[in-house]
């Protein structure tokens, strides 16, 4: 149905417009500008086209770190997706302990990024770190300032940890979603667990699934806070990540220029898989895969 | 207070929702709209409220173009088909909730919820949330909050399409005395024949977005200006069967030959499309005038106080009414009687040709 | 299959129910015969949810039993019951294909393959699926997938009996009388316990062949639809089947008849000695079609005011007053209807007495 038509509802839009505009297209504007300029300052600029695009693309560790961030987000969905339905399946549909569980859950999401990376500095420290100290007690050797596959395990735990929950929280939304008349009727039909699962579940959580794979691929994708607290991208450049680089070029060696090609490089990929995701989840399931 | 629609028609991103409406509705009048789901009932409810802006032509409330005035004095009420109160307020909150905008003293508007309260049983109500009424209690609410502020134009769109069908009974009958004591324009949107009936007053009969039909609600009911109003203002659906007449006799479909008696008498030849109700369809004979068509029943559906027997004959499917309760075994042979007093004639263009004389 | 039988069952939701009120099902007992065509009719809280989810296994009563065939099932699961059921809105599985749906129940008990086809393939022809047996389950319209629903019920030979839950409520309204004809077609060639839960009196009388008339967690009447309509067991039933519904009028029992408002008419012996004697309150009821309207008054006839008439078309509505009594009174077209005082004549056989809202006679 559509609504009472009038020019007021513009003006009620452009406090939203204003914010959209100041953080996020001006900046984007600003990004493109010294991705096609050499700017060495205030008033001194040289138009230098896509210069600073092909030295990037050239750069071979933007390709090791890309590689690496794929290699990264590809494991956060391989372990989070398929555990956090797990968890949500194993949760409570009714009764007091629902509200226990989801409190438990959302913990890890309600702490700052920066002070994860901490916690889990100190929780893996071979000396002091409850985990650290008591693998290296078992004799393993574990270390991730020294160790880059202990970086690796260590960064993957710390996020599995931190964005399970979320999720668990969004397939258990889903689940909830589904009619009762649904399960009867699968026990009427003597569906057994994995069928129930198969046919009903999973085609039901279609939609959030596909939520949190795409929340989940970009948040992976760009994480920063958290290998830079743990890690700082070590040892060696082990885990660092495109976000890491980024901010090497831009911050450590003040190159503006590639690191804005870089960024807007960086923005596209996201988009570009972002959008295949969706595409490939939207139809996966609808017989038209 | 009148209220004029001067050939509107809208259109909506390249679709007609209603093409050429010119109506003039006088005060006091109940007016019924009648029309299938998706006819246009709601998109001209809502360009008489002045919601929406007809593509063409101009809604007029006494003479004035109905957007010119403000939205706080145009003095219209709507009730919906959901039931729509605010949740959080008690059903008396709700239901003085347009006065208080009017800015009325205290004691006039607990003097007016308790009278319109009253006036729909709801008075023993009036601490509740709506959460904690039932589906008929809410819609009552909700009509109570429409009658209040004394709008001169009432619009209902199928209020009571959500409620079982005994409170539908009795809130169709209260309405009509509470319409009926008002000077106010009421529009009443509705999909069943029977309820239109019920309802009485004036009918607009609409299908696809034009109006097929206005007058007064039994006169439309029994001259039908086309087949498509005699097919949309039958519950069930006028029985239609292509046929002709010739050498001074009617044969309906392949082999029906009815003798032209009664109003029938004038028909010239050519192609007809003729149509009875379900109602003067029988299985048992009547009168000696009667016409036997043998047919296998098909089903037998039963209302409570009536029996709608669908009957199969030579490709096409009748339905009788009968009074009271009977079965029948599926594929029970019957014969269906067809009293040519009661036939109607529509020609080919589908507008009507002859149509049975009232009797009683 | 199964005759289908309640044995003393009440239920509450409360753990320790003291009075009659703390009952959603108040105590019955009745029997389904085998193969019948059941309908569970009455208005919204009047307890057919509880009784179907008792009946389907998904709520155990907390008194009495249920008996499938004479065995008691009811502590076991609606599979181990062999129950299917059809529910309100159309459950199918989204990423199947018309005929994977239908086979689901048999191919998740082992049978063998050559005989899901042969199944499937005919109930698809049954239900008129057999175009779309191959196309996913989820573009369909409501009324194919409650065909689904219904069909995966029907593949099985071993089912008990078929519940169906409020079927048609999403269904197009013109559709409707097609899918109601499609299950009567069901029930002759498969000759299933059929079992159908409704607030709506028309699909109820037309989809079975006894219905059962709930109200208050009582069960009130088990009859055919005839029966509801000519001789309702109890005042509610005479209320809720038919509209407008029947007319009841408080009487007074007098040496050998009876008196209505003011007006005594004899009354069958039989019957008088029934009614005489007894306590409680007595009411005549009767439908407004059997209602006759007289210009001049007969022996027994009963003076009213005609207050309003409406005109529907197939009939004239009359509202008429006796005494401090509203009466509707249905009077076919063409017939007479006098102005002001109307005279009444209830006839004797379609008269019923009510003593406390239950038929006496």
């Amino acid at each position: 149905m559509d609504k009472t038509e009038n020019n007021r509802a513009w003006l009620l839009v452009i406090p939203v417009l204003l914010v959209v505009a100041f953080s996020a297209i001006i900046p984007l504007m600003t990004v493109v500008n010294f991705s096609v300029q050499d700017i060495f300052g205030p008033g001194e600029r040289v138009w230098v086209g896509t210069e600073w695009f092909e030295e990037v693309l050239a750069d071979t560790r933007l390709h090791d770190a890309l590689w690496r961030q794929f290699l990264f987000s590809g494991l956060v969905l391989l372990i989070e997706i398929p555990l956090g339905v797990m968890i949500a399946l194993a949760m409570p549909r009714e009764g007091w302990s629902v509200s226990l569980v989801l409190v438990v859950l959302a913990l890890p999401l309600l702490i700052p990024w920066n002070v994860i990376g901490t916690i889990w500095i100190i929780f893996t420290r071979p000396d002091i770190g409850l985990m650290g100290n008591t693998i290296n007690r078992l004799g393993l050797g574990f270390d991730h300032t020294a160790s880059p596959l202990d970086a690796w395990v260590t960064l993957m735990l710390m996020e599995v940890w931190h964005w399970t929950p979320l999720v668990a929280l969004l397939a258990y939304a889903g689940l909830k979603a589904i009619p009762d008349a649904y399960f009867q009727a699968a026990q009427i039909d003597g569906a057994s667990r994995w069928a129930v699962f198969r046919y009903i579940q999973l085609p039901k959580m279609r939609g959030v699934l596909t939520i949190a794979i795409l929340l989940r691929f970009m948040d992976s994708f760009l994480i920063y806070a958290e290998p830079f607290v743990l890690t700082g991208g070590g040892p060696g450049n082990a885990t660092t990540f495109l976000s890491i680089y980024l901010v090497k070029i831009a911050v450590g060696q003040f190159d503006l220029g590639p690191a804005a090609a870089f960024s807007i490089i960086y923005f596209l990929i996201v988009l570009l898989f972002s959008w295949i995701f969706y595409q490939v989840l939207q139809n996966v399931g609808r017989g038209r895969a | 207070m009148s209220l004029r629609l001067d050939r509107v028609g809208r259109t909506v991103a390249g679709e007609i929702w209603l093409e050429d409406v010119s109506l003039q509705l006088a005060p006091g009048s109940l007016n019924v709209l009648l029309g299938p789901t998706l006819s246009g009932k709601t998109s001209l409810m809502r360009l008489m409220a002045g919601l929406d802006r007809p593509t063409r032509g101009k809604v007029l409330l006494d003479d004035q173009d109905i957007h010119e005035i403000p939205l706080q004095r145009r003095s219209v009420a709507m009730v919906y088909q959901q039931f729509i109160n605010y949740p959080s307020f008690t059903v008396f909150d709700n239901i003085a909730s347009p006065l208080r905008r009017q800015g009325l003293g205290r004691a006039e508007v607990d003097r007016r919820v308790r009278e319109t309260a009253a006036m729909l049983h709801i008075d023993g109500l009036l601490d509740r949330l709506p959460a904690e009424l039932s589906g008929g209690q809410q819609q009552r609410c909700a009509i109570a909050r429409a009658l209040v502020k004394q709008a001169r134009l009432l619009l209902l769109d199928e209020p009571l399409v959500n409620l079982d069908y005994k409170l539908r009974e009795e809130l169709r009958e209260e309405l009509q005395s509470l319409f009926a004591a008002r000077d106010a324009i009421v529009v009443y949107a509705t999909t069943e024949p029977a309820e239109a009936l019920i309802m009485g007053g004036d009918v607009v009969v609409l299908s696809e977005g034009r109006m097929l039909q206005h007058g007064r609600t039994i006169d439309v009911y029994r001259h039908p200006a086309s087949a498509e109003v005699a097919r949309n203002f039958s519950d069930p659906p006028m029985n239609m069967i292509d046929g002709r007449v010739d050498d001074g006799v009617a044969v309906l479909g392949a082999a029906i030959h009815v003798p032209l008696t009664h109003h029938l008498r004038g028909l010239p030849p050519g192609r007809y499309q003729f149509g009875v109700r379900a109602g003067h369809l029988s299985i048992e004979r009547r009168t000696g005038h009667d016409v036997a068509v043998p047919g296998e029943v098909e089903l037998a559906e039963i209302s409570g106080s009536e029996t709608f027997v669908h009957v199969h004959h030579s490709g096409v499917s009748w339905v009788v009414q009968q009074a009271g309760v009977h079965t029948y075994a599926l594929g029970e042979p019957v014969r269906i009687h067809i009293d040519p007093a009661r036939l109607y004639a529509f020609g080919e263009d589908g507008a009507l040709r002859a149509a049975p004389e009232r009797s009683g | 299959m199964a005759r289908v039988e309640m044995a003393e069952l009440a239920h509450s939701y409360r753990p320790r129910p003291a009075s009659d009120a703390d009952y959603a099902l108040k105590k019955m007992t009745f029997v389904w015969e085998d193969g019948g065509a059941y309908a569970l009719l009455g208005p919204s809280g009047c307890g057919k949810s509880t009784l179907l989810n008792i009946i389907s296994g998904l709520l155990r009563p907390s008194e009495g039993r249920v008996l499938f065939d004479g065995r008691d099932v009811t502590a076991l699961s609606p599979a181990e019951r062999n129950i299917a059921q059809v529910f309100q809105f159309p459950v199918v599985y989204d990423t199947m294909t018309v005929a994977e749906n239908l086979g689901f129940p048999l191919r998740n008990r082992g049978v063998a393959e050559a005989e899901v086809r042969a199944r499937v393939a005919e109930v698809g022809e049954m239900l008129e699926l057999t175009p779309m047996l191959d196309r996913r389950a989820a573009g369909l319209t409501a009324d194919q997938k409650q065909k689904i629903s219904l069909g995966r019920g029907l593949v099985r030979s071993d089912v008990a009996a078929i519940l169906f839950d409020e079927p048609l409520t999403v269904i197009d309204p013109h559709l409707k009388w097609l899918l109601r004809r499609k299950l009567k077609q069901v029930h002759e060639r498969f000759r299933r316990t059929l079992i159908y839960v409704t607030h709506d009196q028309n699909e109820a009388l037309t989809f079975a062949d006894k219905v059962v008339v709930m109200h208050d967690g009582r069960v009130l009447q088990l009859g055919t639809p005839q029966e509801l309509f000519e001789r309702p067991e109890h005042r509610f039933v005479g209320y809720f089947i038919g509209s407008p519904g029947m007319n009841f009028l408080p009487c007074v029992a007098t040496d050998g008849g009876l008196a209505i408002a003011g007006v005594e008419t004899p009354l069958d012996p039989s019957l008088a000695a029934r009614v005489n004697g007894s306590n409680g309150t007595l009411e005549l009821g009767i439908r407004p079609e059997f209602i006759e309207l007289h210009e001049t008054p007969t022996p027994g006839s009963l003076a009213a005011q005609v207050e309003r008439v409406e005109d529907l078309g197939n009939f004239r509505l009359v509202t008429a007053r006796l005494a401090s009594h509203e009466l509707k009174i249905k009077l076919p077209e063409g017939q007479a209807l006098p102005a002001g005082t109307a005279h009444l004549v209830l006839p004797p056989a379609w008269a019923r007495l009510y003593r406390d809202g239950r038929l006496v006679g």
